[in-house]
């Protein structure tokens, strides 16, 4: 068994509005900084022992599709490394 | 038989919703969702409030947690299951019904009365009232804008799945009527059946004459048999 350090990235969907995010930006634009969009995600790393780095991912992805992103709202992304 | 009112930690409409139904003479019960329904349930309210602190999202671990495996069951068995604000995020979110609510669209807390207007009076938790007929509710949440795929929305509206719309005193669903940026101003849906249905607004808080309008005491009535 190794090791491992799935990142999940989940993010909005294309097309979703993020309030939260329009807020942010907003704010930003009030301090003074020009930006032309800004987009959030949340970020989970998640700390898995498997026998490779696509059992990692598997399980990761796994976790991910039961609780961690909402299919309806949600794209995500896994990365994995060694840790 | 009993209408179970379903208790998470958080949950905070749960005894509201049981005095609103003693009130119109149902029998219901409050149960801890680590007890499981008891045996003679014959109602399922999943209530308001705001289980597990909204931690990832509103409504995400409730609807995992093994007593809405239960709910799953009981609903496909002919149990109509209500879900009520926070009841409403975790129907969604554990499939009993389709789409999502996520954060307003204003990214605030919204504590205010609304107007909506019943879409199809043919369910339980409708047919004391007409379609096309306006009531007053009140809408207290963060994450009550109604989010879906358009092709899966076009599909629940032909099948005359959306429940209730988010409309002016006049029933006109204006964007100035829509409180939270709901998709077609939908606030209430229903799942594969038309017992099980979720809906943003709590009918619980206008369901006793002695506080006021009664507008919401409809909704609840389809517990009644």
């Amino acid at each position: 068994m190794t090791g491992y350090t799935a990142t999940v990235t989940v993010r909005l969907k294309h097309g979703v509005l993020d309030p939260e995010a329009e807020t942010t930006q907003r704010a930003l634009e009030r301090l003074g900084f020009e930006l032309a969009d800004l987009r959030s995600a949340d970020l989970f790393e998640l700390d898995v022992d498997a026998d490779s780095a696509e059992d990692a991912r598997e399980r990761a992805e796994e976790m991910t599709e039961r609780l961690l992103a909402n299919p309806t709202i949600h794209d995500y992304e896994v990365d994995v490394e060694e840790r | 038989m009993t209408v179970a009112v379903l208790q998470f930690g958080g949950s905070n409409c749960d005894r509201d919703t049981v005095q609103a139904l003693a009130d119109l003479g149902i029998d219901a019960e409050l149960v801890w969702h680590e007890d499981g329904l008891p045996a003679d349930t014959a109602g399922i309210v999943v209530p308001g409030g705001f289980s597990y602190g909204d931690y990832l999202r509103a409504g995400a671990m409730a609807a995992r947690s093994p007593i809405m495996e239960d709910v799953k069951a009981a609903a496909e068995d002919g149990t109509p299951v209500l879900g009520i604000c926070n009841g409403a995020q975790i129907g969604c979110e554990a499939s009993l019904t389709p789409g999502a609510f996520t954060t307003n669209r204003s990214a605030r807390f919204q504590c205010e009365h609304v107007h909506v207007r019943i879409e199809n009076a043919d369910t339980p938790f409708t047919r004391a009232y007409d379609e096309g007929e306006v009531i007053e509710l009140p809408i207290a949440h963060g994450e009550g804008r109604f989010e879906i795929d358009d092709a899966e929305l076009a599909d629940l509206e032909a099948d005359d799945r959306v429940l209730f719309r988010y409309c002016d005193e006049d029933g006109e669903t204006s964007d100035d009527a829509n409180p939270n940026g709901s998709k077609h101003n939908v606030a209430g849906v229903l799942g594969d059946h038309d017992h099980v249905a979720v809906l943003m607004p709590h009918p619980e808080r206008v369901s006793l004459a002695d506080i006021g309008p009664t507008d919401g005491r409809g909704v609840l009535r389809g517990f009644a048999d």
